[in-house]
């Protein structure tokens, strides 16, 4: 088939600009993390801010300034949500409902973004761009901080709870590694045929006499952060299939490019800060296998086209952009779902049954295939002290990961937090398919129906943010339910990390001895990998079977 | 007691923060952009219009459209886009799929009921109707279509502008654009550039 070799091309392509970008960029952060030094601007705002940035804190100081900020950042939201048609540049648009306020709000200090409204038809300028382009930057800059503070305790001796400082963390991030990407990469989406300006929708008389619409903003510089901070709310409800937003099938190679940058780069980062690159090349390599698997599943699902309409019409093209081809919708479905990215060029929704699955797999696993932004990490962190766990276990000795103790507290603090997304997920789900609120809300019947409302409630709890769209969720009830869903799933694993965090930070470093499970070697890299499979597997088959395999075998 | 009082305090530090960062990250980052794309790309960073002629311009008033956007062709004679779920078709106000699944009754209608009338306006067998040409793009504003799309409709544009079917098929080879780096995307045809193209060719004719 003459679509196998450029579609192979495509990734090889992808691989080529990573293998090349993440090494440099992972150094990048490992020093921002770990420098003592800091720049003339960042000593400006850390005055301004009235903050020491070298006062080392104790992990419980670490998460009250996480929570701290963050509740600060969502109070200012919802309050620019609901003030928005007193601004400027609000193009006449009205104040967001209270429900939909507080979603959009939790939405995206918690970098979930996802949308119950249209873009076009709801924000203006101020709020795109002084609301959630700032909350794009800044809940990013949130999870890569927490990845740092964890990757830090684990690589400390004695360090008596003391995790590093949040505001340096998050002011280094921003300044020193956001920004400036972002600003070279908005001004190449520019001169690729992304929209920036201030203007408002302009009418045009078309060539046939009707006229259309041509709507304006400052797209760019959101679309940017968006992929950069594994972000993924679209300034339009098309989002990165809108040609405003992803006009080539280069913007949709480089976006692409820019959503896997960071998540691979923080764990090629991890090494560094623990002191053995190696630690963070296995990890890469399982994030890598994993996203690897779920590109070739949706790839192939996509390509093959199963289902009664995709038969009918020759192609599973229902959706898709014909700029991209399957290819390139298959590729960007896999990733933004790996990802918590949730930015999407092709209707999910509209998805062939078992490529429509993967992707909801893909949140399922918990986001660690990269993962989102720092999230991603220290998710698969969390499961690697798992996979040392269970092997520990079955060789009888107590188990260490990175010389640290994997004790009774330590595997507690691990269980909540490999528990907490799938108590979400399941529990949210059961609310919502038994509320005539929540099922009045499903586009479809059936297992494409329920596929629906779990994939709303993954997503949310996830931090992905995508949606099968056909879900009609700007309502209070869903509104509610998925803004509960994401500030939960952000929050108590975050609390849960830095718990750990403390944890080993006071613990001495063992040396390896003769029982230590080597965690860089390839055998590590398939027992990581068959944990992770493992503890989405059970958790959520019942469910899957109901819902995209039953319908992919109809 | 104590963490409710750390996290008070820590809320005004990140109040201060936050007011900085939405300064240089709300305001300064953007503008910065925009600034930089009015002078280093203004076309694309308005919209990329094109006029009537297929002249680039920034002017919406002398426009007839983006060539990033398709639109609805009013219009029998010209070459038609895809389906589209914007709205009431191609509206940028409302950009969206119709998000149906591959079981959906509603789409499988959808797909058998457009087949059949894009084979009747054709002249052609259902069985040659390509797969573009029947389902709605993600946005609802795909400004292409498939090479196979266009052949198809070669005939009737050039029958109904007195043209010569190689001279249309000249022009849509004009206006196909090739996988990027012969890997990324899909072949494909701009429909509004082509249309263009159709009516600036046939205007002597018609006088």
């Amino acid at each position: 088939m003459s679509e196998i070799v450029p579609t192979l091309l495509q990734v090889a392509v992808l691989v080529a600009a990573l293998g090349l970008t993440v090494p440099l960029l992972g150094r990048l952060l490992a020093h921002a993390y770990t420098s003592p030094r800091h720049l003339a601007v960042e000593r400006v705002t850390y005055r301004a801010l009235r903050v020491d940035p070298d006062a080392d804190q104790h992990w419980r100081t670490y998460a009250m300034s996480v929570l701290g900020f963050s509740l600060v950042g969502v109070l200012a939201l919802f309050a620019f949500g609901r003030l928005q048609e007193h601004l400027p540049l609000s193009l006449g648009f009205a104040a967001l409902p209270t429900d939909g306020a507080w979603n959009t709000a939790v939405s995206f200090v918690t970098n979930t973004n996802w949308q119950w409204y249209s873009g076009e038809a709801a924000l203006g300028h101020l709020m795109q761009m002084s609301g959630l382009t700032v909350q794009n930057f800044l809940s990013a800059g949130v999870g890569m901080a927490v990845a740092a503070a964890f990757a830090r305790g684990l690589a400390r001796r004695g360090g008596a709870g003391r995790v590093g400082n949040f505001w340096a963390d998050l002011v280094r991030t921003v300044l020193r590694v956001l920004l400036p990407i972002a600003l070279v990469a908005a001004v190449l989406l520019v001169v690729m045929g992304v929209v920036q300006n201030l203007a408002g929708p302009h009418l045009v008389d078309t060539l046939t006499g009707g006229n259309q619409a041509i709507t304006g903003g400052p797209v760019a510089s959101q679309e940017a952060i968006k992929e950069l901070g594994t972000n993924g709310g679209g300034f339009y409800n098309a989002n990165s299939a809108h040609p405003f937003e992803n006009p080539t099938p280069m913007s949709n190679l480089f976006e692409i490019f820019l959503i896997l940058l960071v998540p691979f780069a923080m764990a090629w980062s991890f090494g560094l800060i623990v002191g053995d690159r190696r630690q963070g090349v296995a990890v890469l390599t399982v994030m890598g296998l994993l996203l690897a698997v779920s590109v070739a599943l949706i790839t192939w699902a996509e390509m093959a086209g199963p289902g009664t309409a995709p038969q009918l019409a020759q192609g599973a093209l229902e959706g898709k952009e014909q700029r991209f081809g399957t290819a390139g919708s298959a590729l960007f479905a896999a990733v933004t779902t790996g990802t918590s990215t949730g930015a999407v060029n092709t209707m999910h929704d509209s998805l062939t049954a078992p490529g429509g699955g993967v992707a909801l797999f893909n949140m399922m696993l918990g986001e660690i295939a990269p993962g989102g932004v720092g999230s991603g990490l220290y998710g698969m962190l969390m499961l690697a002290v798992v996979t040392v766990f269970l092997c520990g276990l079955m060789v009888g000795r107590t188990p260490e990961y990175l010389g640290k103790k994997i004790g009774q507290r330590e595997i507690v603090l691990v269980a909540a937090y490999v528990l907490t997304t799938p108590v979400l997920v399941l529990v949210g789900s059961a609310v919502a398919l038994t509320a005539s609120d929540g099922l009045a809300g499903l586009q479809e019947s059936g297992p494409h129906g329920l596929t629906e409302a779990v994939y709303a409630v993954t997503s949310a709890s996830n931090n992905n943010g995508s949606a099968f769209g056909g879900l009609t969720s700007g309502t209070p009830f869903w509104n509610t339910l998925l803004g509960s869903c994401m500030l939960l799933g952000r929050f108590l694993p975050m609390v849960v990390v830095l718990a750990l965090a403390g944890r080993f930070a006071t613990q001495p470093r063992l040396p390896a001895g003769a029982g230590t499970l080597p965690t860089h070697r390839p055998l590590f890299v398939v027992l990581l990998s068959g944990v992770a499979l493992v503890v989405v597997g059970l958790t959520y088959v019942p469910v899957l079977a109901l819902g995209p395999i039953v319908e992919s075998l109809s | 007691m104590k963490d409710l009082y750390s996290l008070f305090r820590f809320s005004l530090a990140g109040l201060r923060l936050l007011v900085a960062m939405t300064l240089v990250l709300g305001l300064g980052y953007p503008l910065l952009v925009t600034g930089i794309a009015r002078v280093a790309a203004p076309w694309q960073a308005d919209g990329s219009l094109v006029t009537a002629t297929g002249a680039h311009t920034t002017d919406p008033g002398e426009a007839v459209g983006s060539a990033l956007l398709g639109q609805l062709v009013d219009d029998p004679t010209l070459f038609q886009p895809r389906p589209s779920a914007a709205g009431d078709g191609y509206d940028p106000l409302s950009s969206y799929g119709s998000n149906l699944g591959p079981e959906s009754p509603e789409l499988v209608a959808a797909i058998r009921e457009r087949r059949a009338a894009i084979a009747e306006r054709e002249g052609v067998p259902v069985g040659e109707v390509p797969p573009d040409a029947v389902t709605a793009s993600g946005s609802g504003l795909d400004p292409h279509i498939s090479q196979a799309y266009a052949a198809l409709q070669v005939p009737r544009v050039a029958a109904a502008h007195d043209l010569s079917e190689d001279d249309v098929r000249a022009l849509v080879e004009e206006h196909t654009e090739g996988r990027t780096l012969g890997i990324l995307g899909e072949p494909r045809v701009n429909v509004l550039e082509l249309n263009i193209a159709v009516t600036r060719a046939a205007a002597p004719a018609a006088g």
